[in-house]
């Protein structure tokens, strides 16, 4: 059942059963995940076949050549990337069946409750309260960084249960109902002008005890799998030469001229010297994984291209000279997903600037590449053994 | 878009390259490299021997039905990253790769007749070029009067273990036998004395024509830019010996009563670093692929190559030397020799800059115009 020549043989006849071109969208992708097509890796009944990952590609072959609709992945990032992972980790049967295939089609989006304006890159500190009653719980806090939190029906949401004990220890995990009228969803305005991001406002939140996800006090252990499915998800496509933020300088460079001086041209072959080695080492990453020797180089890209976008769309703005005091657009607008090619450098030069916080910031990233890859010691810790309601805030 | 280059190493380049380490890691302690540096004899002929004649490493690059091991630039990529993690004194860059090369790019029985010989690794090649010059930047001033040279060309590596040098002069390139009347290699007092320079003095040497014309100049051309694309080969083994020696030192040095290594301010550069390494390994296999196969450009690969990799090795030099503290600065460490091999690298065969400018050509990134 799980070789590509049966795959491709079950497709084909998903696509015959519900030819796209007179199938309803939501009722193709229904289709399409009944039939266990959606993630081929994920078990059967919940919308794959227990197939290797590897062979998703296939599928996604026939299906675009037959021009059916796909589920919007970017879209639906949050859920598809680390909503599901986790439900399908920890969550209960039930669970899966309720959340899953409406996630995966997109009828519900889903958002990530998880930073707080005390607990950035210290996540494990924060202080949103999740009190049992009953069968239920009471939430109290605030959240902030949420994307999507406007549109999500679904939230994934880690609380504080247990303030006694160290702060490892008494996070639970839960799903929270976007709709309860104790969330207060306000948009968070960004230095580009827009906001891409809420903050979330908790009060008295209700979450009946069959939304939590895994066990009391375990929270952290779960919110790891959503924090690695995060760290996965990033840098995963090929890209051509010139194909990230390097491509509108240089088209800028080679078409206008009058631009051009010779301080800007050492600092542009500079970085596209690095643009271009840091596209191979993608590349390189890529091969690696295709081969099924993951390296430790995955834990750099993101580092890499913090720094490269930064840098690029920094000489970007000054190259353009005239226009680089000018700015496209301030208006204050609630955008689906970021788009850093359909807007001007000045937007690129300011979006960039989160690409060093957001996931990890750069910081946290090196002593992570320091710690786990080269294997250095970690600082000396004086938060381990202090219980949540002890340490300085 | 070309197609995509094989990044990674094969099975048979890991055998190759556990073959290459256990023998340096016996025979080319840095202790050894350091006491030879001050000897009479700062090339190492005994390891030379073993690498190029016993294991056949000196003719990678030559087809088997010319003398050589039918191998490529990929394989001899992989035999200069454990050299450079060993910054091992023999002619391996300079002969088994540049001359090499060079000679293979010309037609005549001179050449195939040398390129044998090369290939066995009982003789030993230089190309007579200062080895800052990048490929396509020849300027000679030896001529070439009556089946004799006449001049001098300084900074040229190796030569004072070559047997054999390569000598482009005006009409061609010729070969001319160290060992003759009439030509003289003077070693000079260098920055790397793991890969010493000397100065080749030639005052009616004989010659025998290797190419001529456009030929010769082509020839040198590709003999250089091969150098620089596997120069960064060289370069990252140099950077993972500063890299690896570093992060141990840092676990195994306590100050304030804790390993300085968990020193954040310590960590992050390291971090930084690992990750200049890493993608120096993507830039050297890709443009030992490139040269190996011919595709995504070969020009276009060595140079991005040597100009992303120079200053790699020689930050991870300089980073180990001011991480390893008061030891670095001592003759006894042997931190020093990395860094004078590392910056004497960023030099050798064109400059990054120098690169870079070439890169702006091929890749059209044009300089201003001059008003």
């Amino acid at each position: 059942m799980t070789d590509a020549a049966a795959l491709r043989r079950r497709t084909q006849d998903l696509l015959a059963a519900h030819p796209p071109a007179t199938t309803d969208r939501t009722d193709f992708l229904k289709a399409r995940f009944d039939a266990g097509l959606a993630w081929v890796h994920y078990p059967e009944g919940l919308g794959g076949l227990g197939a290797p990952r590897t062979l998703q590609a296939v599928v996604d072959a026939e299906l675009e050549a037959a021009g059916a609709p796909d589920n919007d992945p970017r879209r639906i990032g949050i859920g598809l990337g680390m909503a599901a992972p986790t439900i399908l980790g920890f969550g209960t049967d039930e669970q899966k069946r309720r959340f899953l295939r409406p996630l995966w089609v997109g009828e519900e989006v889903w958002c990530q409750l998880f930073s707080e304006p005390g607990a950035g890159s210290d996540l494990a500190a924060l202080g949103t309260r999740a009190v049992r009653d009953g069968e239920s719980w009471a939430v109290d806090g605030q959240k902030v960084w949420t994307s999507s939190a406007h549109v999500a029906r679904w939230g994934i949401l880690i609380a504080r249960t247990d303030p006694d004990v160290p702060k490892h220890r008494g996070i639970t995990y839960f799903i929270c109902d976007m709709t309860d009228p104790g969330v207060e969803v306000r948009p968070l305005r960004q230095i580009t002008g827009e906001a891409e991001f809420n903050e979330v406002f908790l009060s008295g939140v209700r979450i009946p005890d069959t939304r939590r996800l895994g066990a009391v006090g375990e929270g952290w252990k779960v919110a790891q799998t959503t924090l690695m499915n995060e760290r996965v998800s990033i840098g995963g496509m090929r890209i051509p030469r010139e194909g990230g933020m390097i491509g509108p300088v240089a088209e800028a460079w080679r078409e206008r001229p009058e631009l051009r001086t010779h301080d800007l041209h050492q600092r542009l072959l500079t970085l596209w010297v690095e643009a271009e080695v840091a596209r191979l080492t993608g590349d390189r990453l890529r091969q690696q994984l295709a081969q099924g020797q993951p390296g430790p180089e995955g834990s750099g890209m993101k580092l890499g291209f913090a720094r490269l976008n930064q840098e690029i769309s920094g000489l970007e703005v000054e190259l353009l000279g005239d226009e680089g005091l000018l700015y496209d657009d301030w208006t204050m607008r609630r955008p689906d997903q970021v788009d850093f090619t359909g807007r001007e450098a000045g937007y690129r030069y300011l979006r960039s600037k989160g690409n060093s916080i957001e996931g990890g910031t750069s910081e946290v990233l090196l002593n992570i590449v320091a710690e786990r890859v080269l294997g250095l010691p970690s600082e000396p810790r004086t938060d381990k053994d202090v219980a949540w309601k002890d340490l300085t805030r | 878009m070309t197609t995509q280059s094989d990044l990674l190493y094969t099975e048979e380049e890991e055998a190759l390259r556990s073959a290459v380490r256990s023998l340096l890691a016996d025979r080319c302690d840095p202790a050894d490299v350091l006491a030879r540096t001050e000897s009479e004899q700062p090339h190492d002929r005994e390891l030379w021997k073993t690498l190029a004649d016993s294991m056949g490493l000196a003719g990678l690059l030559v087809p088997e039905d010319r003398g050589g091991q039918g191998a490529t630039h990929r394989e001899a990529a992989v035999v200069l990253e454990e050299l450079g993690r060993a910054v091992a004194p023999v002619p391996y860059l300079t002969s088994a790769v540049i001359a090499t090369e060079t000679l293979l790019a010309c037609t005549g029985d001179p050449a195939a007749e040398l390129l044998a010989a090369l290939a066995s690794g009982r003789t030993v090649g230089a190309l007579a070029v200062p080895f800052a010059t990048a490929p396509g930047a020849v300027h000679t001033r030896v001529r070439h009067e009556g089946g004799a040279l006449r001049g001098e060309v300084t900074g040229v590596a190796d030569a004072a273990v070559a047997d054999i040098l390569l000598v482009p002069a005006d009409g061609g390139l010729f070969a001319v036998d160290t060992g003759r009347d009439g030509a003289t290699v003077t070693p000079l007092t260098s920055l790397d004395r793991t890969r010493p320079l000397a100065t080749v003095t030639l005052d009616g040497a004989p010659a025998r024509l290797l190419a001529e014309g456009a030929e010769a100049d082509a020839a040198v051309r590709l003999g250089l830019r091969s150098g620089a694309g596997l120069l960064a080969s060289e370069q990252l083994g140099l950077a993972e010996w500063c890299l690896t020696q570093t992060v141990a030192y840092l676990k195994e040095r306590h100050q304030f009563n804790r390993p300085v290594g968990s020193f954040q301010a310590l960590k992050h550069r390291l971090a930084d670093l690992w990750l200049r390494v890493v993608n120096t390994r993507a830039a050297a296999r890709h443009a030992a692929d490139a040269l190996a196969t011919g595709s995504d450009e070969p020009n276009l690969a060595a140079a991005l190559a040597q100009a992303y990799a120079a200053p790699v090795a020689v930050r991870a030099a300089e980073e180990a030397l001011q991480l390893h503290g008061g030891i670095g600065m001592t003759w006894e460490h042997p931190v020093h020799l990395y860094l004078k091999r590392a910056k004497a690298d960023s030099i050798a065969l064109g400059t990054a800059g120098r690169h870079r400018t070439e890169l702006a050509d091929l890749v059209d990134l044009p300089a201003p115009a001059t008003p």
